[in-house]
């Protein structure tokens, strides 16, 4: 982890330290977030390495760290790795001909690399899919419901369970009986989400929850996973393409290039970082530049190779 | 106009039982995308296997020969046989193909049609057995009084089974919790893994519960036509049912199988002799044919929802 306040830029060929921007806003925010991290690791994942089909090496040694009741961003563009980094720690890789084939993976202490989906939902952690994924031809309220199939309880704890995600998710309750897949794309993302709720997850791994939806539903999304982290302490590890959003809405963040964390540090750090900006967010310093002016690769190849 | 009712509820009646064989293809293509050749075969297997076990079962345990204890012990060995030949074929056959084409899926049932039988044959042997439910299959003296129609009292019976079974299963799928995880699985299977439903004990419950569908059909075909192995070609018969239905719908399944009970007898009986009869073997399958051309996902098939 780095210290606090810094950004730390990893790559083979770090030439002059990379890029730091340790300017005074971010020493500022000398969060206690690291340190809590390092107190109590809670999800870990060390140096993972993923190998599709036995062949196609998609992460290359992969490593981070989800405090206790943070929210964790993680980001990259497509195919740099994100979904696969929580399917490996959901271990949903399996279905998918995927295989970690070295690091390992904790929660809480114990390795979770060899566990069945099953296993990892009962001890509270869950992933809400990419692309949503609800059971189309089910009513809301079924999804809700099958949510809470790894728990045993009675039928009055799980009305409650539901009524809890009708609290967050007004709009649900509204669609309760209506076909899921016939609900609109907030709606499924919000019931994907609902849906994790009932299994009464510890950790909820995030995948691409802004997909497909106008800004105002997923910031209407962002503000419930928010809320559910303040006030359930469900920590959240959140694959995002959506870099702003995501790191308005997270305390940490990492980078991942080509299967590589190439870069983390803390939210507001990244956010006015100069390359992230660059790269991600479309933004520069002078403002709008030419793409003639930029020597765009010489930057980008400092954090690739 | 009472013979017409006669044929028609003669149709109707005999429908629900290729509903029954097409419900045990229903289950397993629902739930894990296998189209199981092997129905049939399994339908054979469990008819046989109890038939086996009312003849042995006597010798073995000083039972009276055709009692009632005898019957329900056999029906149990028998259920316990198609429990344990479902879950062995999940465990040996579709695991270690599981993410697949469907058609290796569907190839590896094939297959596994040929292992059902021989094996089946190879422990109670080949040649052709009676089964008795205790139920005659002779005309409802009531019906035949009061409106002069000929039903018989066995079809009676058979369709009733046949009914309750139905009603239990429905409310199996639609209200309890493993029903909803039968059903998640059919719609997702990878959104099923990551709310924590394990695919595994599900696929097992499914083809435990085809295995009992199976036996239930099995039985009352072989009483009706005697256990043989034309027993296997019932699940030729489901077919049309299945395509007409919908391969996912288990109210379909049993709509199709009334729909090709009622028309292929009315086929039979009104249009046969214009074209020199037997015309009942065919007319399902032109049917079906037809019905794809309108309707490819059948009646109740489940609609691929598309938001647009």
């Amino acid at each position: 982890m780095p210290a606090p306040g810094t950004l730390q830029t990893l790559s083979r060929h770090d030439r002059g330290g990379g890029t730091e921007t340790t300017g005074e806003d971010s020493a500022m925010n000398t969060a206690t977030h690291t340190e809590a991290a390092q107190a109590t690791p809670y999800l870990s994942i060390n140096n993972v390495e993923v190998i599709y089909d036995h062949v196609i090496l998609v992460l290359k040694g992969v490593s981070l760290q989800v405090p206790k009741g943070g929210i964790v961003a993680l980001l990259g563009a497509n195919g740099a790795g994100k979904s696969t980094t929580l399917k490996s720690i959901s271990n949903l890789l399996r279905a998918e001909r995927g295989d970690v084939t070295k690091g390992s993976i904790e929660f809480k202490g114990t390795r979770i690399d060899q566990l069945t989906p099953n296993d990892l939902v009962r001890r509270g952690v869950i992933q809400v899919m990419e692309g949503r994924h609800c059971f189309a031809h089910l009513t809301i309220e079924e999804n809700l419901l099958t949510g809470a199939y790894t728990r045993k309880i009675s039928r009055t704890e799980l009305k409650d369970s539901l009524e809890k995600v009708y609290h967050y998710f007004p709009r649900l309750k509204e669609r309760r009986s209506s076909q899921a897949g016939y609900t609109s794309g907030g709606e499924q993302q919000m019931c994907a989400i609902g849906r994790a709720l009932m299994a009464k997850p510890e950790m909820i791994l995030l995948d691409e929850p802004s997909m497909g939806l106008a800004p105002q539903i997923v910031e209407e999304i962002f503000e419930i996973v928010k809320d559910l982290n303040a006030k359930e302490q469900v920590s959240f590890l959140l694959a995002e393409q959506n870099t702003m959003v995501a790191l308005r809405y997270s305390d940490f963040g990492y980078i991942l290039e080509n299967g590589r964390i190439v870069m983390e540090g803390h939210a507001k750090d990244l956010a006015t970082n100069e390359d992230v900006k660059e790269f991600y967010l479309g933004l520069s310093g002078e403002g709008r530049k030419s793409f003639r002016d930029v020597k765009h690769y010489r930057r980008r190849k400092r954090w690739l190779s | 106009m009472t013979f017409f009712f006669e044929v028609l509820i003669g149709g109707l009646l005999s429908g629900v039982l290729y509903a029954l064989v097409a419900l045990g293809f229903v289950l397993i293509f629902k739930a894990s995308g296998v189209f199981n050749f092997a129905q049939g075969a399994m339908v054979f297997f469990a008819a046989l296997t109890f038939v086996g076990f009312t003849e042995v079962l006597p010798g073995w345990t000083g039972l009276a020969e055709g009692g009632r204890a005898v019957f329900w012990l056999a029906f149990l060995l028998a259920l316990g046989s198609m429990i344990v030949l479902g879950i062995a074929t999940e465990k040996v056959v579709l695991r270690p193909l599981v993410n697949q084409p469907a058609i290796t899926l569907f190839m590896a049932t094939i297959g596994l049609t040929f292992l059902v039988e021989g094996i089946a044959q190879g422990i109670w042997g080949t040649s052709v057995r009676g089964l008795d439910l205790g139920i005659q299959d002779e005309p409802i003296m009531w019906v035949l009084d009061r409106a002069d129609m000929i039903v018989s009292k066995f079809d009676v019976f058979a369709a009733a089974v046949a009914l309750v079974l139905f009603i239990v299963l429905a409310l199996l799928f639609q209200y309890t919790r493993v029903g909803r995880a039968l059903r998640a699985v059919a719609d997702d299977h990878q959104a099923a893994l990551s709310v924590g439903i394990p695919l595994k004990h599900i696929w097992a419950i499914v083809w435990g519960v085809a295995g009992f569908v199976a036996l239930v059909a099995g039985l009352i075909w072989g009483a009706r036509n005697g256990v043989q192995f034309a027993l296997t070609f019932t699940a030729l018969k489901a077919l049309p049912v299945l395509i007409l239905g919908g391969f996912t719908s288990v109210p379909g399944a049993i709509l199709g199988g009334l729909i090709i009970g009622a028309s292929e007898k009315l086929a039979e009986v009104y249009v046969g002799p214009f074209v020199g009869g037997g015309i009942e073997s065919w007319f399902p399958y032109i049917l079906a044919l037809l019905f794809l051309l309108v309707r490819p996902e059948g009646l109740f098939g489940e609609k691929h929802i598309d938001r647009v």
